[in-house]
């Protein structure tokens, strides 16, 4: 693993990032909208329903961390997306990076733009809305982990997506966190659920950070096995993420498509 | 030893066979052009010696490296310029060098790109997105790229399709250059028989993924009976029976 590579893959992405303010603005702006939208939204109905228990937090608390999960995911595959679209990939892979260093690079651009979200995200909730996650404890750090894990898990896997469809491939890869949200149990509990979906909703390693918040927030008590579990599936989430990425990798380098994905894409 | 020893190189897709048992080499300080028609096998091969390509048999080796069991350390001894790879458009000319000279693993790479900046004329670019440049310029910093890491094997793949001719000579002249050094050997594809007959030591005709024909580009359409190499890369694109092997 040369880390230099990585940091060339890195470099890439924060260039783009930084140097146009419209890539720079959508990293804020749906999150920021998602935190305006909801907290209004929670503000009203504490207003017209004397809601009995902490909506504000629960809700809230819950959107900023699918949203910190959601650009956990596309931090990861939008700077893919660049390269595809830039048809750079021919250019990097022809070179010394490897496809781990590949996905190290990918990761690294992740942190920067999620952690940049979050904090606005953050900061909007708690200036406007007087939101604050001081009630969640130390267990948000384990649920930010879980939740980056498993962003990152999407994103890898989006990635091989874009890997083997090219350019079309884009249109499977930004819906995947809203896809699996209903099953998150995001703003209910799973128990609301029929039986066939809790299944599914049992391998998502954000269904238990949501569990876990509204277990928090609601009832003052921590699952710390369900913690546990949730950051667990995501460490394989990865893994199975990165497998998936190299399986990919070695297929369109057999059939050609890494040198000839333009014209897939057609 | 060579700087790329192909053995027994095969690419099959399905039924389709683009690349059939090749086998060659190129030396240091030697240029070798790699010729075809379209769809012979040339890009195949460039592609397959950069990696990017699985062979369905036979090997490469940069360098004496085999690139199957270390390519990484293979690649690094290498680089290449193709018409259908460009930089990526949304990045300046010195940002682009500055990445691949990480890629690369360039030392001294800030030394290095003022060098490559200034060998191919690009001074005045440097701050402009690539995107935004000339078929041509792009080309020349396509081959500045190329040549950052002094590579051992150089790759080009119509190096000089979009240039002016007064430009084109310069590159050539640059290459050959290189390759004077004795310390860089140079596997070249171009449809300009003219340029071949200038630059290359040796050429290979490739026709259905097989070499038909080799050797010395100004010497060889004598001993096949043509007037010239473009009469020759004719005869071997519309009638490879006819020919004396």
């Amino acid at each position: 693993m040369n880390l230099r590579h990585s940091y060339a893959v890195f470099l890439r992405y924060m260039t783009l990032l930084f140097g146009s303010p419209q890539r720079l603005f959508q990293i804020f702006i749906w999150g920021a909208l998602d935190v305006v939208l909801w907290g209004f939204l929670t503000k009203y109905l504490t207003e017209i329903g004397g809601a009995g228990f902490g909506i504000v937090p629960t809700l809230l608390g819950a959107v900023i961390l699918l949203d910190f999960a959601a650009r956990a995911h596309q931090g990861t595959s939008t700077p893919a997306l660049e390269d595809i679209w830039s048809n750079n990939l021919l250019n990097y892979f022809a070179s010394p990076l490897s496809v781990g260093e590949y996905v190290v690079g990918l990761v690294g651009s992740s942190i920067v733009t999620s952690t940049f979200s979050a904090i606005v995200m953050v900061a909007i909730a708690y200036l406007v809305f007087g939101f604050s996650f001081a009630a969640v404890g130390p267990s948000l750090l384990l649920f930010l982990i879980t939740l980056f894990f498993f962003g990152i898990s999407l994103g890898v896997f989006g990635a091989s997506i874009v890997l083997r469809f090219g350019p079309s491939g884009e249109w499977w890869v930004w819906p995947m966190t809203a896809l699996l949200s209903p099953l998150m149990g995001v703003f209910y509990p799973i128990s609301v659920l029929p039986q066939w979906m809790q299944f599914f909703s049992a391998l998502l390693p954000p269904t238990y950070v949501f569990e876990g918040l509204r277990a928090i927030l609601l009832q003052g008590s921590t699952d710390s096995r369900g913690l546990i579990i949730g950051l667990i599936l995501s460490v394989v989430y990865i893994l199975v993420a990165q497998f998936v990425f190299v399986r990919v990798y070695r297929a369109v380098v057999r059939n050609g498509l890494l040198a000839r994905y333009s014209a897939e894409s057609l | 030893m060579p700087v790329l020893e192909i053995r027994n190189l095969r690419k099959a897709y399905r039924d389709t066979i683009a690349v059939d048992d090749i086998s060659f080499t190129v030396q240091k300080g030697e240029i070798v052009g790699l010729l075809g028609p379209n769809g012979a096998g040339k890009t195949t091969t460039i592609n397959m010696v950069l990696g990017v390509l699985e062979p369905s048999g036979g090997s490469v080796k940069i360098d004496g490296i085999d690139i199957a069991e270390s390519r990484s350390a293979a690649i690094t001894r290498t680089n290449f310029s193709a018409v259908y790879a460009h930089l990526p458009g949304n990045l300046t000319v010195l940002q682009n060098l500055r990445i691949f000279s990480l890629l690369y693993d360039v030392p001294h790479p800030q030394d290095r790109i003022e060098e490559v900046i200034e060998e191919y004329d690009l001074e005045k670019f440097r701050h402009t997105k690539a995107g935004l440049l000339s078929s041509g310029e792009q080309t020349r910093l396509g081959l500045a790229k190329a040549m950052l890491n002094n590579p051992a094997l150089l790759l080009l793949d119509e190096p000089t399709a979009s240039l002016d001719p007064s430009t084109a000579r310069i590159v050539r002249e640059r290459i050959q250059a290189l390759s004077a050094k004795k310390e860089s050997g140079v596997l070249w594809t171009s449809h300009n028989m003219q340029e071949v007959e200038a630059v290359c030591d040796r050429v290979l005709f490739l026709s259905h993924g097989k070499i038909l024909l080799s050797g010395d580009p100004r010497v060889l359409p004598q001993q096949h009976g043509k007037a010239n190499l473009e009469e020759l890369f004719i005869t071997v694109a519309r009638e490879p029976l006819s020919l004396e092997l």
